[in-house]
C-alpha cells in the first residue's frame, strides 16, 4: 500500500451567481409561472425582432483546478483570505459537497471538524447532546460510552451532565462541543478554524489537544488564520487565493511568504476620473489615502506613529445625508476596529473624510481597512473590501525578550507605581 | 491498544475501510443501502433525538399524540356521524372514524415532519457528511411512538364499545408497513423539493388536507362504486385506512385488486423518491 493518505487532481467547485441566486431560494410558483409564460416572453421577443435571450448565471469557481498529495502522518495548514476557497476544499473531502470537476481519493477513516457541537439541542442534556454529537461525528454508541468519562471530564461539566444545555454558559457548551470532538479518533482529520472561538483559555486547550493528536501520527488538514498555531502544528501548508494553490510546502516558508505578499502596503490610491473610479450612481470613491504622521529611519510606520486617513468621494445626490464607516482588519482577518464619522447632509460634490490613529494604539502586524459609505445612517450604498493596506512595525526593543507582544492592540498605558507601605509592613502586627 | 484499535476498525461506521472516492455530482446516483445500513446507528439516534425533543417542547408532551386523534374523532363523529348521518358499516361512528384516524395521524404527521426535515436539519447538513436519506426516514420513524399512543387509545375505544378482536388483527402491520412505505414515499419527494423550492412546504398542509377527504377516513370506501375501488386504490391510503377498519373492528375485507394498486404505488412512490433525494442530495449542501 502506498503512503498516500489524500489524493487530489484538478478539484474545482462552481457556484453560480447572479440572477438566479438573487433570491437564495427557488419558489415552485416562479419556476412554474416562468415555464408557462416562456413561450409568450419568447414569442413577443420574436415579433420584436430580438433574439431569446436565456438568462445565464455567472459562474463562480470557489475552488479552481487544486491538486495534490498528503501522506499519511503529514499535517497540513490551509491558509488564504476569506473566500480563497479553504472552507469550500475541506466541504469537498468531507463529502459534504460534490466537486464541480476533479477527483479525490483518500484511505482512511475520516473525521471532519467543521464546526463544533453539530446536532446539539439546547433542549437535550449534556449526556443526550454527547451520545448526538457522536454519533453525527461517526463515534459508535460503544465507542462513546467509554470514553464519555473523559469527555466529560475534559469539557469539566461533571456537574451539569443531566442539564438542558440550553442552561449553559456558552463557554461550557462550547467545551463540551469541543471534547466530543477531541475525543473523535479517526485516521484523516479535517479542522476548520474551530479554534477561533471561545476565551484564550479555551483556545489553548484546543491547540494543547490538537499538538497531542498531531503526535500521533495522525493524518490533519487544519484550515486557519492563526499564522503562530499554523507555523507550530504544521509541517507543510497549503496557501490557496481565489481558489487556486499559490503555493505549497514547508509550512514556516508559506506562511511568510503569505504574510509577506498580504502585507504589500498600498498607501495612497487615487481615482481622478468620476465615470470610471469604483462606485454607483449616488458615490464615486476620489482617493484613500494612509498618512503616517511619523515613521522610523527607514520611512516606516512604527508601533509610535500616529496615522492619519484620509477618504475622498464625489457625492452625487444633493442632501445625501452620508457619512463613512471603516473597518481595521488584521492580517488574520480579526476586526481591530470599526468607526464611523458623522452623518450629515452632503452637497453634490467632492467630499473629504479625515481621522487619525493615535500612536501607541495599534499593536506590529500588516493591516487593511474596508470602506463603507453608509446613506441615512443605516443603508450601506457603497463598500469597498480593502481600499488600503499598510504595516505598524515593532521599535527597535531595548529589554531581551523579542517575542511578538500579544494582543490585537498594543497601547501605551500610563502606569503608576509607588511604594504604599515603609518595610515595617512586611511585620505582622 | 490492539483491541483497542481492531475495535475502531470493525466499528468504523464512515466509510469503506479501504478508500473513498470523490467525483462530480452525476445526474442519477446509486441508493447505497449499503451505506445507509452502516450508519444504522446514526439513524436510531436521529430518530431518537426527534421522539425526545418534541415530547419535551410541547407544554402536553406526549399527551399531544392522544389530543390529536381523540379530538379529530370527536368532531368528525359530532359531524359526520351525527349530523350527516355518514354510514359507517355497521359500527359507532366514533371507533368507525378513530381506526381510520390513528393510521391517517400517523401519515399525515410523517409526511409534514418528513417534507419539512431537511431544511429543519439544514446546519446539519452544511456541516457534517452523512447518507442524508436518515433525516427524512427517522422523521418518519420518530412517528411510530405517536402511533403505539394512539393505537392504545384506540384498543381502550374499541374495548369501551365492546367491539370484539378479530383474527384478521395479525394483518395489521402489514397495513401499517404500507402506511409507512407510502409516507416516506411521499416524504422523500417534498423533502429534496422542499431544499430547491421553497414554497413547498405550503403545499403540504393544503395537500395533507385533500388527501384526507381522498381516503375513506370519515366515509367508508364502500360509498364508491365496485368498479371503481381497484383505481380508488392508487391512494394506498385508501388500503390502509380499509384494512385497518378489516383489522380491527371486523368490516369487509379489501379486495385484492385495490390492495394490488395501492402496494405498486407506495412502492413506486418509495422507490422514485429514493431515487430523486439522491439526485438532488448532492446539491442539498450548496442550497440548503
Amino acid at each position: 500500500m502506498s503512503n498516500i493518505a489524500i489524493h487530489c487532481e484538478g478539484l474545482g467547485k462552481q457556484y453560480r451567481l447572479g440572477a438566479a441566486s438573487q433570491h437564495r431560494y427557488k419558489a415552485l410558483r416562479d419556476v412554474l409561472a416562468g415555464a408557462a409564460t416562456a413561450p409568450f416572453r419568447a414569442a413577443a421577443a420574436l415579433a420584436r425582432g430580438e433574439r431569446v435571450r436565456k438568462e445565464k448565471p455567472a459562474p463562480f469557481w470557489a475552488l479552481r483546478d487544486v491538486s495534490f498529495d498528503i501522506e499519511h502522518g503529514e499535517i497540513v495548514g490551509v491558509i488564504g483570505r476569506n473566500g480563497a476557497g479553504k472552507s469550500t476544499l475541506l466541504k469537498i473531502l468531507s463529502k459534504i459537497t460534490t466537486p464541480t470537476t476533479g477527483y479525490a481519493r483518500i484511505h482512511g477513516r475520516v473525521g471532519s471538524l467543521l464546526e463544533v457541537g453539530s446536532g446539539f439541542h439546547p433542549e437535550l442534556t449534556g449526556r443526550d447532546n454527547i451520545y448526538m454529537n457522536g454519533a453525527i461525528l461517526g463515534m459508535t454508541r460503544r465507542e462513546i460510552e467509554r470514553k464519555f468519562d473523559e469527555i466529560v471530564a475534559f469539557a469539566e461539566v461533571e456537574k451539569f451532565v443531566d442539564t438542558p444545555v440550553k442552561r449553559y454558559s456558552s463557554g461550557m457548551y462550547l467545551r463540551l462541543a469541543f471534547a466530543v470532538a477531541a475525543h473523535l479518533e479517526p485516521e484523516i482529520l479535517f479542522v476548520d478554524e474551530v479554534l477561533a472561538v471561545g476565551d484564550a483559555a479555551f483556545q489553548k486547550k484546543c491547540l494543547g489537544k490538537m499538538n497531542e493528536v498531531s503526535r500521533q501520527g495522525r493524518t490533519i488538514i487544519f484550515v486557519s488564520h492563526n499564522m503562530t498555531a499554523l507555523r507550530n502544528l504544521c509541517t507543510r501548508a497549503i496557501w490557496l487565493a481565489d481558489g487556486k494553490v499559490v503555493e505549497d510546502g514547508e509550512a514556516g516558508a508559506v506562511v511568510a511568504d503569505y504574510l509577506q505578499r498580504n502585507s504589500s502596503s498600498r498607501l495612497e490610491t487615487v481615482w481622478d476620473d468620476p465615470g470610471t473610479a469604483p462606485g454607483n450612481d449616488r458615490v464615486r470613491l476620489h482617493s484613500v489615502r494612509v498618512i503616517p504622521k511619523s515613521v522610523d529611519e527607514a520611512g516606516q510606520i512604527t508601533v509610535s506613529s500616529p496615522i492619519q486617513l484620509e477618504f475622498c468621494y464625489w457625492n452625487l445626490v444633493p442632501d445625501a445625508v452620508l457619512h463613512i464607516s471603516i473597518f481595521l482588519y488584521s492580517l488574520e482577518e480579526v476586526c481591530i476596529f470599526n468607526v464611523g464619522s458623522e452623518a450629515a447632509p452632503r452637497p453634490r460634490g467632492l467630499i473629504r473624510h479625515t481621522c487619525e490613529i493615535p500612536g501607541n494604539l495599534l499593536n506590529d502586524g500588516c493591516y487593511y481597512l474596508r470602506l463603507l459609505i453608509v446613506r441615512d445612517l443605516s443603508t450601506p450604498i457603497f463598500t469597498h473590501n480593502n481600499v488600503a493596506a499598510f504595516e505598524v512595525r515593532d521599535l527597535p526593543r531595548a529589554g531581551a525578550w523579542y517575542g511578538k507582544w500579544q494582543g490585537a492592540v498594543r497601547p501605551n498605558l500610563k502606569w503608576a507605581t509607588e511604594v504604599i507601605g515603609a518595610e515595617s509592613s512586611l511585620v505582622r502586627s | 491498544m490492539a483491541s483497542d484499535a481492531a475495535a475502531r476498525l470493525a466499528s468504523a461506521p464512515q466509510r469503506d475501510p479501504d478508500y473513498t472516492e470523490i467525483y462530480p455530482a452525476s445526474g442519477w446516483a446509486a441508493l447505497k443501502l449499503g451505506e445507509l445500513w452502516r450508519y444504522r446507528e446514526l439513524l436510531l439516534f436521529l430518530t431518537w433525538r426527534e421522539i425526545k425533543v418534541r415530547y419535551k417542547q410541547t407544554a402536553i408532551g406526549a399527551g399531544w399524540a392522544l389530543i390529536q386523534p381523540l379530538f379529530t374523532m370527536l368532531i368528525f363523529t359530532l359531524f359526520f356521524g351525527r349530523l350527516a348521518k355518514m354510514p359507517s358499516e355497521g359500527v359507532p361512528y366514533s371507533v368507525f372514524s378513530l381506526t381510520a384516524l390513528v393510521p391517517w395521524i400517523f401519515f399525515a404527521n410523517g409526511l409534514t415532519l418528513s417534507s419539512n426535515s431537511l431544511v429543519g436539519n439544514a446546519n446539519l447538513i452544511g456541516k457534517v457528511y452523512f447518507p442524508r436519506l436518515l433525516i427524512p426516514i427517522s422523521s418518519v420513524l420518530s412517528g411510530f411512538v405517536d402511533f403505539v399512543l394512539a393505537f392504545i387509545l384506540l384498543a381502550l375505544f374499541c374495548m369501551y364499545e365492546g367491539v370484539r378482536v378479530h383474527g384478521a388483527i395479525v394483518w395489521l402491520p402489514v397495513f401499517l408497513l404500507l402506511a409507512t412505505v407510502a409516507c416516506l414515499g411521499v416524504g422523500l419527494w417534498f423533502s429534496a423539493l422542499n431544499v430547491e423550492y421553497r414554497d413547498v412546504r405550503y403545499i403540504i398542509p393544503f395537500l395533507t388536507q385533500l388527501w384526507l377527504f381522498a381516503t375513506p377516513v370519515v366515509y367508508p370506501a364502500s360509498l364508491l362504486g365496485g368498479r371503481w375501488r381497484s383505481v380508488y386504490g392508487l391512494n394506498p391510503m385508501v388500503s390502509v385506512v380499509e384494512g385497518f377498519r378489516w383489522a380491527v373492528l371486523g368490516t369487509a375485507r379489501p379486495e385484492g385488486g385495490m390492495l394490488a394498486f395501492s402496494a405498486v404505488t407506495a412502492v413506486v412512490l418509495l422507490v422514485s423518491g429514493a431515487f430523486y433525494f439522491r439526485r438532488m442530495e448532492q446539491n442539498f449542501a450548496d442550497i440548503v
